[in-house]
């Protein structure tokens, strides 16, 4: 008897939020892209080929010869002490001191959003997140059937006027957002950093209001220009910001090692919430991670990180200025994977995909980072994963194929020069403001004084 | 068994592929399941089939490409043949063929990429909108699903409509929207099955993705349509199936308009055959289990 595959055998036995998680016409295209022949500016990879195999033979043997035994067992849900030690020196490198006590050692960073949404959240339940927000929470918060909200961002990060007046709007329905989801440094997607006067409002405005937020921190430590701002958690001291931290862009995301500091009440249900999803995090990623620290020079390793992803965000911004067209923008990251490009909006980046996808090179549509439709002229281009000359080959045919849709959409309209953007200046309302757009000043620079 | 390929509806073709499988081996017959790439011909030369079950869609495997390679290698396959492939894979080609048959099928336009690059035929733009009246389709000639397809509510919609689908394919075409029902009618052998109605939940277009999507979109089989309805549908998918030169089975889908016409829009020479796919479905309601469905496909193979 042969295994089966029909799912109408049991659709009915679904859970009805299952019904919610749904798949997109992107991900039909997302399943094209994984083709050797493809540059793929599309996924969140770091570049694990940058670690040295010498040092993971060396992490190896050490646990193989000092703690095997402990390294097959199972660990206590909230994590091993040595562990918890670790996870104190990473955030200590970014200003942030904590008692070990406060920390959950969870599944990668992934399990946080996932735990803390299932903490939180009762069907209906409203989350707020910037708009656009990362493309892998989206799927999380829609299993629990929030209701996501999302703020706009400009390049100082989310905009929390807007936020403020989000939030009494649904005062007024009688609404009270669970929690505030953000990335503020080196946003997945956009790139932009939150700057720390809003920093300092946003935790402000969470204690004014009782309002948790979720601070999702995985890049704060690859920066590459200018001087990092405190973390949300250092200005609020744990009261109502949670934060989360990972492993995996500062060492490996195939280990699968993240955490949560929260305010103990709340650890406590992220805990047990955790005890009944996977008992605990595995003791061998969490001993690699110690005889690693051990090893030494973790920071070095986060150093090199630095100096080759610098190189190639510099590389891929010259392609830009290069290779894009005048009505395209996209940021200027200080740090981290991303750039958010922002096309005219005549073009929908899911349909430039498939053009794209001809000439072997992808990238994440934008209405991948919005639960609301909207993120539809935009991409999320990641440098960190690509050498330097396939980044250089990826933008020029990206950029060919948006320069040939623009002279086509010229060519539709009867316009010759450009089309501008359709004026702006009718002011939105609150939630559903434009996407940012906001090319640095080089770049305008650079655009200005020709090729 | 030939599934997958490099469509962008390889996913759909995945799950096709692995359900007819599972059918063919309760059949008692050895399947070699082949994700059709780059070595599709070495492949093919190895495993020596009797048959070959193409439940490829879209690109490749729905418009004769696969058919052509398999008549080289001499292989049996089930479905349509090249040119009735090559025929409903192109929508402009079979648009026209229908019209020549008096086949109704909604009025539109066609242009390649060039005629707009080149000869100017952004001027003939309003005189088309006034033709076809807004809102207008906007689609590629070619691909199954729903990938590119934009509706047009106003002159200002098209360029933008125009540029998603020329994403798509070299070739576009804008047809007069049909305000209605949506219906399929599925053939088996010479058989037409019931009519199957796809009722959207919310969006006010079938898209893509609710297309496969449990939840998104219902379905009712056989619809609720008067017996002569019904029967006119039949004939019209009988007659666009045999006018393509379609064999084994295939399916066509229709719209009937508010005053109670049908127009064909187009015919899929390898529709879907996953769980939410609608000739299952059909086939299910005319009292054929999805095995038998299998057999049968099987059995009327060319």
């Amino acid at each position: 008897m042969s295994v089966s595959r029909d799912l109408e055998r049991y659709a009915e036995l679904f859970a009805a939020r299952t019904k919610v998680m749904k798949s997109s016409a992107m991900r039909d295209l997302m399943a094209v892209t994984a083709r050797p022949e493809v540059i793929s500016m599309a996924g969140g990879f770091p570049d694990t080929s940058t670690f040295p195999p010498a040092t993971f033979a060396a992490v190896t043997q050490r646990i193989a010869s000092e703690s095997c035994a402990r390294a097959l067992q199972y660990g206590p849900t909230d994590g091993l002490e040595e562990t918890k030690q670790r996870i104190g020196e990473v955030m200590a490198a970014e200003g942030m001191r904590l008692d070990p006590e406060d920390l959950v050692v969870t599944t990668g960073g992934q399990q946080v959003i996932d735990l803390v949404t299932k903490t939180l959240i009762d069907p209906g339940d409203v989350i707020v997140a910037e708009a656009p927000t990362y493309p892998g929470a989206v799927p999380t918060f829609s299993s629990y059937e929030a209701d996501v909200v999302q703020i706009d961002m400009d390049a100082d990060g989310m905009r929390v006027d807007r936020l403020e007046e989000t939030l009494d709007r649904l005062e007024r329905d009688g609404r009270r957002p669970k929690f505030v989801y953000t990335v503020p440094s080196f946003q997945n997607p956009a790139g932009v950093t939150m700057s720390p006067p809003r920093r300092r409002r946003l935790v402000e405005v969470a204690r004014e209001r009782e309002l948790l937020v979720l601070e999702d921190n995985p890049y704060g430590l690859l920066r590459y220009e200018g001087e990092p701002p405190p973390t949300l958690y250092s200005l609020d001291g744990g009261v109502y910001v949670m934060y989360l931290g990972t492993f995996s862009k500062i060492l490996s995301p195939g280990i699968r090692l993240g955490w949560v500091a929260a305010p103990p009440p709340v650890l406590e249900k992220i805990n047990l919430g955790k005890q009944g999803t996977d008992l605990c995090t595995s003791t061998l990623s969490q001993l690699m991670v110690e005889a690693y620290f051990q090893h030494g020079r973790w920071r070095d390793y986060v150093n090199d990180l630095t100096e080759v992803y610098r190189s190639r965000r510099d590389t891929m911004l010259d392609a830009l200025a290069e290779h894009f067209p005048a009505q395209a923008e996209w940021t200027r990251p200080a740090g981290g994977l991303f750039i958010w490009a922002t096309l005219p909006d005549f073009i929908d980046t899911t349909d430039l995909l498939a053009r794209a996808l001809r000439e072997n090179v992808a990238f994440v549509p934008g209405a991948a980072a919005f639960l609301d439709g909207r993120g539809r002229s935009s991409m999320r281009l990641n440098f960190s994963a690509c050498p330097e000359e396939d980044i250089r080959e990826g933008i020029r045919r990206l950029g060919e194929v948006v320069k040939e849709q623009v002279e086509l959409y010229g060519t539709l309209t009867g316009e010759t020069a450009a089309p501008s953007r359709p004026a702006p200046e009718q002011q939105p309302a609150a939630d559903e403001a434009r996407v940012l757009p906001m090319p640095s000043r080089e770049q305008r620079a650079r655009r200005a004084g020709g090729p | 068994m030939l599934k997958g390929g490099r469509s962008f509806e390889r996913q759909v073709s995945l799950r096709s592929g692995a359900r007819v499988q599972d059918a063919l081996e309760r059949l008692g017959h050895d399947v070699v399941p082949i994700d059709a790439g780059v070595d599709l011909v070495l492949r093919l030369r190895k495993a020596r089939p009797d048959v070959a079950f193409v439940a490829l869609h879209g690109r490749d495997g729905e418009d004769g490409t696969v058919q052509e390679l398999l008549e080289i290698a001499g292989i049996p396959y089930t479905g349509s043949g090249v040119l009735a492939c090559v025929r409903a894979a192109d929508k402009v080609l079979a648009k026209h063929l229908l019209l020549e048959a008096g086949v109704p099928t909604p009025e539109f336009f066609a242009f390649s990429e060039t005629a707009f690059r080149e000869l100017g035929a952004a001027e003939a733009l309003p005189a088309m909108e006034e033709r076809l009246d807004f809102p207008i389709v906007v689609k590629p000639a070619s691909g199954g699903s729903a990938l590119g397809i934009r509706f047009a509510r106003t002159a200002a919609d098209v360029p933008g409509a125009l540029v998603s689908a020329f994403s798509y394919d070299s070739k576009v075409l804008l047809e007069r929207h049909v305000a209605g029902r949506d219906l399929a009618v599925s053939i088996l052998g010479d058989q037409a099955l019931p009519v199957v109605e796809a009722i959207p939940r919310d969006e006010d277009f079938y898209d893509f993705e609710s297309r496969y999507e449990i939840g998104r979109t219902d379905f009712s089989c056989p619809a609720e349509l008067p017996g002569e309805l019904s029967e006119a549908a039949h004939g019209l998918a009988l007659r666009t199936f045999a006018l393509l030169g379609c064999r084994g089975f295939g399916r066509v889908d229709l719209m009937l308009d508010e005053s109670g016409g049908l127009w064909v829009l187009e015919a899929n020479p390898v529709p879907g055959l996953t769980e939410t796919s609608l000739l299952p479905q059909a086939a299910e309601a005319a009292g054929v289990g999805f095995d038998e469905l299998v057999g049968r496909v099987l059995e009327l193979t060319g």
